[in-house]
């Protein structure tokens, strides 16, 4: 490999057995097994399933090169992490590493919580690959960037999960090896402590270290790295300069379910009251790109009224990934005829926050019974934006994104000093 | 920076490679010689945390067995304990079988206790079955101050072949970590040697002359019961701190049978180890 070339991947791959990784075998399968293939000797026995994470992967990164590699869940990323990180074989092709490698795919692998913060700064620095002459020369910097000093000798059990995970962070962020390994810990601390996270990052490769980066993070792997490579599949799917890689990685997104029709109409869900006949989410501008926190967006709930009289209203119900409700919304339609209508529900843009979006609908009946309830009918992806986030690379906390008013003046009667905007 | 053990020698090129490596990896062992000090005072350090009792566990368990023997099988059962009071036979005997029994059981589990570290962090395996094995000694040692006791009780005299007693203990370790190896690995595979070990155990206890001594065996198995390793390293350590001549020939066959283990141990390991991760 050329001088300056430090790590080198050709044709890797790993394949697992379905079902290898979530379950460990007992001695009595592997008998019973056994036994089955006795008593079949001649038959050809079949092979165990196979699946292959990660296939024919091919790539070099020269020194000081910060290269992020993104895709979906299940694309092969932490498999090609824990290759290189030499935690796990690859099945197939083979890597040539110059250099210490130091990688960091969990923060606080290995903390204790019995043990103290001091105990485990030295605990986690050994596990990380820290001499303890280096660990003593350091201990001080990892102390000040965790910000702990005052809980130095509490047990870690003790510590709120901000200071766990800063005091982690903060050792792994200490430590100094030519190839950097980091999988997903971005999401740490609060956003002070995150921007300097970010930081110890940029300068580990302004200092000349290569560091390979998988991250769910659009922001932050754009902002980080200059090249990227997309895995789709266990197999790369595109590489080159970072911005363009993101670009299209994210116009790619396969959009959820933003719709949905029933046809023909009988078999759609209500009753002899009332059908519903589609239901779809649109974008309520004029814009074609991607759906951001900032897009106005419109639901469309169509349906049949098949009975007069009737004291109707249509409900909306938002949920994020973690199924929190964000929101809900209902219109009093009243007593409408027999007949085909819409309801849409302008939901504003600035108030959702990234995410996929799903959405039930529920029709009503003298609002208390439920004539019609359709479970996440549709749902959307809603991408992040840049949009008033200042230096904050990571997931806006928070269930709704607002942008909000604020005002700032000199307080004059206050005692304290108030800055003027 | 040459201070990480990741390579003083900065330029080594790694290879990564379906195939095994055909060392043992001593080298790298050495290398992380550090985190295994580190593990085995971690394990040390959180062992007795939030005991009432604490290091007094380490007295209490050696003592109240000693009693119990003693009074039913040295007492009512007559059990002979030539050479010594029966008391001091089956502490003398006790003591090193605690140490490996507790050794032994700490390294099959470890590997299997250790899953987070394996699946997220790369360093040699074979240091966490033998921190489990390090982080057994000092209950041994306080246990021996116990023994120490005991026989200035009984008016027992020391000799010089005190000595002597390091090397069983040393032996002990080593037959633990053979079968630890064995069993950490068959572990991950197999979660049923989770169920075995203790029944393993307390069948091995009672093949290893603990509570009685080895003259109850009949002379023409004696060597074939020296297989047994721990019957030359609880003999060994018998006689050197309770005097009579050492069994050399126990003690030859003891530890040939000790490295037989431990070879077997290593290299089924080392085969093992790079599927720890995907199997755990």
């Amino acid at each position: 490999m050329s001088s300056n070339v430090v790590i080198d991947c050709s044709g890797l791959g790993k394949r697992y057995r379905i079902g290898e990784r979530e379950r460990y075998r007992t001695l009595r399968d592997t008998i019973a097994r056994a036994t089955t293939r006795l008593l079949r000797r001649g038959e050809p026995h079949s092979e165990p399933p196979t699946v292959w994470a990660l296939k024919d992967v091919s790539f070099q990164m020269r020194q000081g090169e910060v290269l992020g590699i993104i895709g979906r869940n299940g694309a092969g990323k932490s498999t090609l992490l824990k290759i290189l990180s030499r935690i796990t074989r690859p099945t197939s092709g083979r890597a040539l590493i110059r250099g210490r490698v130091g990688s960091l795919l969990e923060v606080g692998t290995g903390f204790h919580s019995e043990l103290t913060g001091r105990e485990n700064i030295f605990l986690n620095g050994a596990i990380l690959g820290m001499r303890r002459s280096e660990i003593v020369r350091r201990f001080d910097e990892i102390v000040a960037f965790a910000e702990i000093d005052e809980f130095l000798d509490t047990p870690v059990k003790r510590y709120s999960s901000g200071m766990y995970m800063r005091l982690a962070f903060a050792v792994a962020a200490h430590l100094d090896p030519e190839i950097l390994i980091v999988d997903e810990v971005l999401a740490v601390g609060d956003a002070v402590f995150q921007k300097k996270c970010l930081g110890k990052m940029d300068e580990a490769s302004q200092h000349g270290r290569t560091v390979l980066f998988v991250s769910h993070n659009m922001m932050a792997v754009e902002s980080l790295c200059k090249s990227a490579i997309w895995l789709d599949h266990g197999s790369i799917h595109e590489a080159g300069p970072a911005r363009d890689i993101v670009h299209k990685y994210l116009r790619s997104a396969q959009s959820p379910q933003v719709q949905k029709t029933w046809d023909p109409d009988d078999t759609a869900p209500g009753d002899m009251n009332v059908r519903l006949r589609r239901v779809a989410v649109r974008r309520a501008d004029e814009g074609t790109d991607l759906i951001t926190v900032r897009t106005p967006l419109a639901v469309e709930v169509h349906y049949a009224v098949l009975r007069p009289g009737q004291d109707l209203a249509v409900n909306l119900f938002a949920y994020n990934e973690e199924g929190v409700l964000i929101f809900s919304s209902d219109v009093r339609v009243g007593r409408l005829h027999p007949g085909k209508y819409c309801s849409t529900c302008h939901i504003p843009g600035d108030l959702l926050n990234a995410g996929t979006v799903s959405i039930s609908v529920s029709i009503t009946r003298d609002d208390a019974f439920a004539l019609v309830e359709v479970q996440e009918a549709v749902a959307v992806d809603v991408e992040d934006s840049t949009h008033g986030r200042g230096t904050w690379y990571d997931r806006w906390p928070g269930v709704v994104r607002p942008i909000l008013n604020w005002e700032t003046e000199a307080d004059r009667h206050g005692t304290s000093a108030v800055a003027a905007r | 920076m040459s201070e990480t053990i990741f390579g003083a020698e900065a330029a080594e090129v790694i290879e990564l490679s379906p195939l095994a490596p055909g060392t043992l990896g001593f080298g790298e062992i050495w290398r992380y010689r550090e985190l295994l000090f580190f593990l085995i005072w971690r394990d040390i350090r959180v062992k007795y945390k939030q005991t009432a009792l604490g290091v007094l566990w380490a007295i209490l368990q050696p003592t109240a067995l000693m009693a119990v023997f003693s009074l039913f099988l040295g007492r009512y059962a007559h059990v002979p304990s030539p050479g010594a009071p029966y008391p001091v036979m089956v502490l003398a005997g006790l003591l090193p079988w605690q140490l490996f029994a507790q050794a032994l059981a700490d390294s099959s589990n470890s590997v299997v206790a250790s899953e987070r570290l394996i699946t997220k962090v790369y360093f040699p395996r074979m240091i966490v079955p033998a921190a489990a094995v390090g982080a057994a000694v000092p209950d041994f040692c306080i246990g021996f101050v116990v023994l120490l006791v005991m026989m200035r009780y009984f008016g027992m005299p020391f000799t010089i072949q005190i000595l002597a007693a390091p090397l069983f203990v040393g032996l002990a370790l080593l037959a633990a970590f053979g079968v630890g190896l064995w069993l950490s690995a068959l572990n991950v595979q197999y979660r049923d040697v989770r169920h075995a070990i203790g029944f393993l155990t307390q069948a091995w206890m009672f093949v290893t002359p603990i509570v009685y001594p080895v003259s109850v065996i009949p002379h023409q198995w004696r060597h074939f019961y020296a297989l047994n390793p721990m019957v030359g390293v609880i003999e060994g350590f018998r006689r050197s701190m309770l005097g009579g001549p050492l069994p050399e020939k126990f003690i030859i066959v003891s530890v040939l049978a000790t490295f037989m283990i431990l070879l077997g141990g290593l290299y089924y390991f080392r085969r093992m180890e790079h599927t720890f991760a995907d199997v755990i």
